[in-house]
């Protein structure tokens, strides 16, 4: 009698044992969690890594790393001022160009192409989204920059050359040539979201406008527009995010230069070429560590953005679907 | 009837702008495509394919240790990316509650926003300073990281688009919550899972510059994955920026042939997609 008491419980508990082997739920749960747990643990890790490996450098500069506007690593004086107005600079250029294009292009596929036609168009646009960005930059250095050097530059010279935008010698490199090269890699961006959240916004507000005698464009533009700004506010952020820490197509028309310049024409540097040309010639622990910092101010820069992009394209998208 | 005119006057025009915005970039991919063909296929040869780089200022040679190490590279991405954005995606959608999924979508995304730049900085605090030199492993690991947010949120969005009726049924026949999943929810949404491991591949295979201070480069044949290590990319780059004309011909040839192999990608995976879902209506 005793002896079974004190077996059965030793037996469920095997059984209970080798029940979990069998269905393996818990060892899956498990399992699956820690590899999800991973990306979450690397992405920490990453952030604690740019913080420890940038530490000498804030401690020796604090503030003054990010006002400062002399990079001489021989005096050991860093300040990234530069780089941060070149990153800020190339990336408005970017916009200013990229913007009216790819919302045009997303109006245009949402509201007027055949459904068709507008899916073959996306995709096209959004394979040139997947064009490797050191291709880009190939095609900047044997194309565009001569084309820049010996026809666009000299033209905006003569024409607005008394703005000091327009000013200095025309070489083909500079903030100018590498903010096309990125506006051009960020319109796909921009199209493929606005598209998504053009056609998310419900077909009774056309109807509604269009009743009311507005012509396709009043309706478009003062009507559908409005209703997905917030989807194209989004996608704009995406865009510039990307565009800031965009690195070597930048890097290779970009024009090096540590110095901080007026004109659009000059060559200059962005927070990303810099660390590229530089990262594997660093010597000394305060040079590294400086580069690192850059690292970390870049890596602010686009985390707030992408923060902000993805708030309002949840809104919009979440909006849109949601109206009756 | 004047500002009727006006109006339908506007609306064209504004109309055929939209339409211009359009076809300008749409074009953008044949002017490249057209660029790298025009430029690059008269160097895509027998040899391109089979020898190595010569030294700057010998005219002809090849890639092959550059297509050969990008494949290595992309091997180690994939042996760590895929595992890991897989069973991570089987938990975000099957296994968690609210808040934890949460939290580790918000940092995929997060972890997919870093600049490429960044990500290779990160790399090379956590393999290159403490192994004391550029390897194979280190720029694995940092095409890895770049990998995996893509297939974490492919995996989750596909498995969440399994009907719920599915789960039902399985899980009513007495089969367990994980043979559930193995045997009938990860089939129905393996296209979907499929496309994005061979986007999350496409958009690593062509990414330079978390390479630049990890893999490095290397003009012969890397002879062990503790070496540095060629790849096409970082073998554009570094043609493209050379002052010698015959190094300039082999990076448009890498140029279109890395563009070639991205594009098939990316093609194939909205194939392989379109195959599913017609199927699945079918």
């Amino acid at each position: 009698m005793g002896t079974v008491v004190a077996t059965a419980p030793e037996q469920t508990r095997a059984r209970k044992f080798t029940n979990i082997w069998r269905d393996g739920d818990q060892i899956a749960h498990l399992v699956t969690f820690l590899f999800a747990a991973s990306v979450f643990l690397v992405t920490v890790f990453l952030v604690y890594e740019l913080w420890i490996h940038s530490g000498p450098s804030r401690a020796k500069f604090g503030f003054g790393f990010i006002t400062g506007r002399i990079w001489d690593p021989v005096a050991e004086q860093f300040g990234a001022l530069p780089f941060i107005y070149g990153t800020v600079l190339t990336s408005l250029i970017a916009l200013v160009i990229s913007v009216p294009l790819g919302v045009g292009a997303a109006i245009f596929l949402s509201e007027l192409a055949p459904p068709q036609l507008s899916n073959a168009c996306t995709f096209l646009v959004e394979l040139l989204a997947a064009v490797p960005s050191v291709i880009f930059g190939l095609l900047a250095i044997f194309t565009l920059v001569p084309i820049m050097r010996q026809y666009v530059e000299p033209f905006l010279k003569h024409t607005l050359g008394f703005l000091p935008l327009f000013q200095g010698p025309a070489y083909g490199v500079g903030y100018l040539t590498a903010g096309l090269i990125l506006a051009v890699m960020t319109f796909p961006f921009i199209i493929s979201i606005s598209r998504e959240a053009l056609l998310a916004v419900p077909r009774e507000q056309r109807e509604a406008a269009l009743a009311l005698g507005a012509t396709k464009w009043e309706s478009t533009w003062q009507v559908v527009v409005p209703f997905a700004r917030l989807g194209i506010i989004g996608s704009v952020f995406l865009a510039l995010a990307r565009a800031l820490g965009e690195t070597m197509a930048v890097t290779m028309v970009i024009g090096n230069d540590t110095s901080i310049h007026t004109s659009l024409l000059s060559p200059g540097y962005t927070i990303a070429a810099f660390i590229a040309n530089n990262f594997t010639e660093a010597t000394g622990d305060i040079y590294l560590s400086a580069l690192v910092e850059l690292g970390l101010v870049l890596f602010a820069l686009t985390m707030v953005l992408n923060g902000a992009a993805q708030l309002l394209i949840m809104a919009t998208t979440g909006k849109g679907s949601k109206q009756p | 009837m004047n500002r009727t005119a006006r109006r339908n006057i506007v609306n064209t025009v504004m109309l055929s702008v939209t339409g211009i915005c359009t076809v300008i970039t749409v074009s953008v991919l044949f002017l490249i495509l057209g660029y790298l063909v025009v430029n690059g296929w008269r160097s895509v040869d027998w040899n391109f394919f089979t020898k190595l780089p010569l030294a700057p200022g010998e005219t002809g040679g090849g890639m092959a240790n550059a297509i050969v190490g990008s494949g290595i590279l992309i091997l180690i991405a994939s042996a760590i990316g895929i595992p890991v954005g897989f069973l991570g995606g089987i938990y975000l959608a099957e296994f968690g509650g609210k808040a934890v999924p949460m939290l580790i979508r918000y940092t995929a995304d997060l972890l997919n926003g870093v600049p490429s730049i960044v990500i290779g900085i990160f790399a090379w605090t956590v393999v290159v300073v403490p192994m004391h030199h550029f390897s194979a492993w280190a720029g694995g690991f940092a095409l890895s990281l770049m990998m995996i947010p893509i297939g974490l949120r492919a995996t989750e969005q596909f498995l969440r688009g399994v009907p719920n009726t599915l789960r039902e049924g399985s899980l009513a026949l007495g089969a367990s919550k994980t043979r559930t999943i193995i045997s009938v929810i990860v089939p129905a949404a393996k296209q979907g899972i499929l496309t994005g491991m061979i986007l999350g591949v496409a958009r690593v295979a062509g990414e330079t510059a978390p390479l630049l201070f990890t893999a490095l480069n290397n003009q012969y044949w890397a002879n062990s994955l503790n070496e540095p290590i060629a790849s096409l990319p970082s073998m554009i780059y570094y043609r493209a920026i050379s002052p010698y004309d015959d190094w300039h011909r082999q990076a448009w040839a890498a140029g279109l042939v890395l563009l070639v192999l991205v594009l098939i990608a990316n093609i194939a995976s909205r194939w392989v997609l379109s195959r599913g879902t017609s199927a699945q209506r079918g």
